[in-house]
């Protein structure tokens, strides 16, 4: 049997953090190698282990999985955490890819100039609470269930409650006028796997601070000016 | 039964490119309906139509899916077209994603400042002729097949045909200089009916972006 899986990546949430949550949901045990110096991430460049040259990567069962996307996918399908069929799995797909979109805007904020950060939390909390929150409040409140697709714990649960606590951590009321919301939350926290997650010293990564930006521009000597879209 | 699948739009290739590639491939017929304005925007949107209030929109099987990955997902897996197992389609996942990055960079370029157009122009070339397309000529040579997964047709390869496509048409024409296998690999995969038919000219496949359709994209969506 392979052994367990190992994240690739820098110590900090990044596009890896939607695959820890995942893993953990779905109550696998992990390993991770921290990228902290350039010399890490050329012997990996020349090991051949990174199909288009970028981390995240994921060993897992036999294979070297790049692509964030690709990841989470194989990880939902193994689990049982994508749907019984293919229009819960279209479900599922549509509410991820809007709360990618939603935690998209957060992934950068700390790469950008302090006048930019202003105006990305403006947007943020805009978006969050006009266009994201409103249709995941709606999806509960029409259907009364506990989950959002299908009465059954899905991979659209991990990620929902993964983007409402990034952006409740930039503005702490946020979900003041969700109530459907509020009690997911509460309800989704409770689950066993997810508890654990969330409680100290689990491998859940904190806010991004200013050493997390120096790592990732030092490792991947990207330097450039990063501007909001 | 269902009607046909209707895809909602502007009159360009954009997000919606590699979904029209899909139902193409995949034999299936659909309608169209361009957006032409900002009030036909607005229109879907008050009429509740678009999930998150963005297009590409398909209505599909009932559905009104939004989400271009959604909706290339659920009609690769309805159509066959998404591999046989787990590890087959996470191969095909991860070339896929290479491919829209890829594909993202080509599709922001219009829209870029005139003063950074030429920078960005040499930045996609140099990725896609050392990042993407050097990965996908190893595929073909190390497992010698037809196709890139499985030994069988599937999305991966109407999606690399699509961006083999676009970059020659709106990046560099020879951008597969370099690339022998990739260069028989176009030519095989244009041979096939479904995608022949496609490539002639009077289908519904749209032409790179020119003057109008940048103007009507700014025009719809900013």
């Amino acid at each position: 049997m392979a052994g367990k899986p190992k994240l690739y990546y820098f110590d900090g949430r990044g596009k890896m953090e939607p695959i820890r949550w995942l893993l953990a949901a779905a109550g696998v045990e992990f390993e991770e190698e921290l990228l902290e110096t350039r010399e890490q991430y050329e012997k990996l460049l020349q090991d051949g282990d990174l199909l288009f040259q970028q981390v995240p990567m994921v060993e897992i069962d036999g294979m070297k999985m790049v692509q964030t996307r690709a990841i989470l996918r194989y990880i939902a399908a193994k689990h049982n955490l994508y749907g019984k069929d293919l229009k819960e799995q279209a479900l599922i797909d549509m509410y991820v890819e809007g709360t990618t979109d939603l935690m998209g805007l957060i992934l950068m904020y700390p790469f950008l100039s302090p006048e930019d950060k202003e105006k990305q939390l403006a947007t943020i909390i805009d978006k969050a609470t006009k266009r994201y929150f409103p249709v995941y409040e709606k999806v509960l409140k029409d259907h009364g269930q506990d989950f959002l697709v299908g009465n059954q714990f899905s991979w659209a649960d991990v990620h929902l409650i993964e983007s409402i606590l990034m952006v409740e951590e930039k503005s702490c009321d946020v979900l003041s006028e969700f109530p459907q919301l509020q009690a997911f939350k509460a309800r989704i926290s409770n689950i066993p796997n997810i508890k654990k997650f969330l409680e100290p010293g689990s491998q859940r990564k904190p806010v991004p601070d200013d050493k997390y930006v120096e790592t990732v521009r030092r490792v991947l000597q990207a330097y450039y000016v990063v501007k909001a879209t | 039964m269902a009607g046909k699948p209707r895809l909602h739009y502007y009159n360009g290739r954009g997000r919606m490119d590699t979904i029209q590639w899909l139902l193409e491939a995949a034999g299936v017929e659909y309608e169209e309906q361009f957006i032409e304005s900002k009030e036909d925007l607005e229109k879907l949107k008050k009429d509740g139509a678009l999930l998150f209030q963005q297009v590409p929109m398909v209505e599909m099987d009932g559905m009104k899916m939004v989400q271009s990955r959604a909706i290339l997902n659920y009609i690769a897996a309805k159509y066959n077209l998404c591999g046989k197992d787990l590890k087959e389609k996470a191969l095909m996942d991860m070339y896929i994603e290479g491919m829209m990055d890829l594909g993202e960079m080509i599709m922001h370029h219009p829209f870029k400042p005139a003063d950074a157009k030429e920078k960005d122009l040499a930045l996609i070339i140099e990725k896609a002729t050392t990042r993407y397309f050097p990965v996908f000529e190893k595929v073909l040579k190390d497992h010698g097949q037809d196709y890139l997964v499985g030994n069988k047709f599937s999305r991966a390869d109407v999606q690399l045909l699509e961006v083999i496509l676009m970059t020659e048409e709106e990046v560099k024409p020879d951008i597969l200089s370099k690339f022998p296998l990739l260069k028989v690999y176009k030519g095989r995969i244009s041979n096939i009916p479904m995608i022949k038919k496609f490539l002639q000219p009077g289908s519904a496949r749209k032409p790179p972006m020119d003057e109008k359709q940048f103007a009507d994209a700014i025009k719809i969506f900013y």
